[in-house]
């Protein structure tokens, strides 16, 4: 009487099936160590004294100079200056966009009002705008209009209205329902207590998965630090270990563990989030 | 910061009788972020469109003129950046796409067991800031002590002079880009294989399709958005390259790796010629806009 089940696979499609996964591995295995590879010499070096970097063999292995390497890093950049900064900018950029960009994307999601269909076209057309073409304007609007240049503010304003962050966030937004907002409305709340107290603690998974993006985005970002601080003390990490990089005589030990430091914290999150990290890349990319 | 803003305290109206009010919620939701827009954003992109036609070095008074313009098409140094960043495109952005469909295919395979040890080790790179993986890289290929050279020579192969030689100091780029934004765009991807429906792929096995058909003719065509997401993202990226060729190859040797993204940088930031670099931003978009159109046309249809 029941749905005849699927046929058992015969001998020949396990065997083939088998085949298909050993080749499968033979192709992923080496691979994902030569992704690893940069890595791990990244975290070993770190630990090595220049001379062993610099001998015929290089360690493939930890040693035990991290702390002299620290040490001459710290010396050449002031390293944990450096960080406090780009600890600060990371995290008060990404609270900041964090709420612009889900307080536009709730107006977006949430709302009709006139003039939303062309505001939003807008936002998405400079989508497709690079950066670069503003990036000589910014630098006269914070070095010299508004005279902040070497704050953190000269980083984090231009940065802050984040394009892909109000899509992201517009997206996920439209998954709240809009009975229950109407329902609130009905109860007397207001718009920002509506927002504040039942929208935003909803889509807190997807603000999770931004929040993660938009620090990393901010940790790791180069060329507009590198332009608007010129002062060493204010100086984000990436932007004094570029100097290292760029000199004739580089001190690789020391810059090894700079990365190092910049990376393993991430590394980190990164294994211990993984779906998220994975969810919040897909979801802030692909548009529907 | 964010609780200032809390006011919570507005007496209870009951209005039954739905009345249309003007919307002013929505806009003050939408205004701090419009703000930020308008004077980082929307602004300066007609600011440098200005600035591109007015010769910087005369000071705030220059005329209007095409002189940034005129100066541009017959700048060899421009040329150069110009080629060297199309050359870095056609090459690295086609092959990394391609690197990046197979590994999301094999990672989203369910023949593969630990496939989250595998995710990790492509996605890994991803979380490597720009100026941490170049400064590995350019450790890495130094021809005295880098370690590839160390394991060329040590299979029995002969060392390259990588970062002193026009070819070898472009393909390490190239690899150090691939090695970086693979893993970024197999993740776009696999969120793309994912959203392709069980159901095709049964039929079509049932219709006795092999694993190579269904790759070419089903999840190839059903993830050409999401590919062509990827494809204008990355030819938009690499049209700005920057950090790797100041820091990996410092533009050298000569100016055989300088990108539009350091030449940009070296008239607007070193010279202080704004207007110039901003010719040169202005071309960049353009490009850009050419690519993304020209992107659509080629491989956008019926979406």
């Amino acid at each position: 009487m029941t749905a005849a089940p699927v046929a058992p696979p015969t001998a020949g499609v396990r065997a083939q099936r088998r085949l298909n996964a050993a080749l499968l591995y033979v192709a992923l295995v080496p691979l994902a160590l030569l992704f690893l590879a940069p890595l791990w010499i990244m975290l070993v070096f770190s630990t090595q004294p220049e001379t062993a970097i610099f001998s015929p063999n290089p360690p493939l292995w930890f040693g035990g100079a991290f702390a002299e390497n620290f040490r001459g890093l710290q010396a050449d950049t002031n390293f944990l200056r450096t960080l406090l900064n780009s600890t600060m900018i990371a995290s008060i950029y990404t609270v900041l966009s964090m709420l612009l960009t889900s307080m536009g994307g709730y107006a977006f999601a949430k709302f009709e009002f006139p003039g939303k269909g062309p505001l939003f076209g807008l936002i998405l057309a400079t989508l497709t705008i690079p950066a670069f073409v503003t990036i000589i304007p910014q630098f006269i609007l914070v070095a010299r209009d508004l005279q902040i240049g070497n704050t953190y503010w000269a980083v984090i304003l231009p940065t802050l209205a984040n394009t892909i962050g109000i899509f992201y966030m517009r997206q996920a937004f439209q998954t709240v329902p809009t009975d229950l907002l109407n329902a609130a409305r009905i109860d007397g709340a207001n718009e920002w207590r509506i927002f504040w107290q039942i929208a935003l603690p909803i889509v807190r998974p997807a603000l999770a998965a931004l929040a993660i993006l938009l620090f990393l985005a901010s940790w790791n970002d180069y060329l507009w630090p590198l332009i608007v601080l010129t002062q060493k003390d204010s100086y984000t990490m990436p932007v004094a270990l570029g100097t290292l990089v760029g000199l004739t005589r580089v001190s690789w030990g020391g810059i090894m563990v700079g990365t190092a430091i910049a990376t393993i914290p991430f590394l980190a999150l990164f294994l211990a989030l993984q779906r998220h990290f994975v969810a919040g890349i897909a979801g802030g990319a692909v548009k529907d | 910061m964010t609780t200032t803003a809390r006011s919570t305290t507005s007496p209870p109206v009951a209005t039954p009788p739905r009345r249309k009010r003007p919307p002013l919620a929505p806009y003050l939701f939408i205004l701090p972020y419009l703000l930020i827009f308008a004077t980082f954003w929307a602004w300066p992109i007609v600011s440098s469109f200005l600035m591109s036609f007015k010769d910087s070095r005369l000071g705030a008074a220059a005329p209007y003129g095409l002189s940034n313009w005129s100066r541009l098409v017959q700048d060899e140094f421009f040329r150069t950046a110009l080629r060297n960043t199309l050359v870095i495109l056609v090459i690295q952005v086609p092959l990394m796409l391609s690197l990046a469909t197979v590994l999301a295919v094999a990672l989203n395979s369910k023949l593969l067991k630990a496939a989250g040890l595998f995710r990790f080790a492509f996605f890994a790179p991803l979380v490597v800031g720009t100026v941490a993986y170049s400064a590995v890289f350019r450790l890495l290929f130094n021809t005295d002590f880098g370690i590839v050279n160390r394991a060329l020579t040590g299979l029995g192969l002969p060392a390259v002079d990588w970062l002193n030689q026009s070819g070898p100091a472009m393909s390490v780029l190239i690899l150090a880009m691939t090695w970086r934004w693979t893993g970024y765009n197999a993740i776009i991807l696999l969120a793309g294989l994912q959203g392709i429906s069980e159901d095709v792929y049964e039929a079509a096995a049932i219709d006795g399709a092999t694993p190579a058909q269904q790759f070419w003719k089903i999840t190839l065509p059903l993830l050409r958005p999401t590919l062509l997401f990827c494809l204008v993202l990355s030819v938009i990226g690499t049209l700005q390259l920057f950090t790797e060729p100041a820091l990996i190859t410092n533009s050298g040797p000569g100016n055989s790796t300088m990108t539009l993204g350091t030449y940009l940088y070296q008239q607007g930031f070193r010279s202080f010629n704004f207007g110039y670099a901003s010719a040169i931003a202005y071309t960049v978009a353009a490009i850009a806009a050419i690519f993304s159109v020209l992107q659509l046309r080629l491989f956008g249809r019926e979406q």
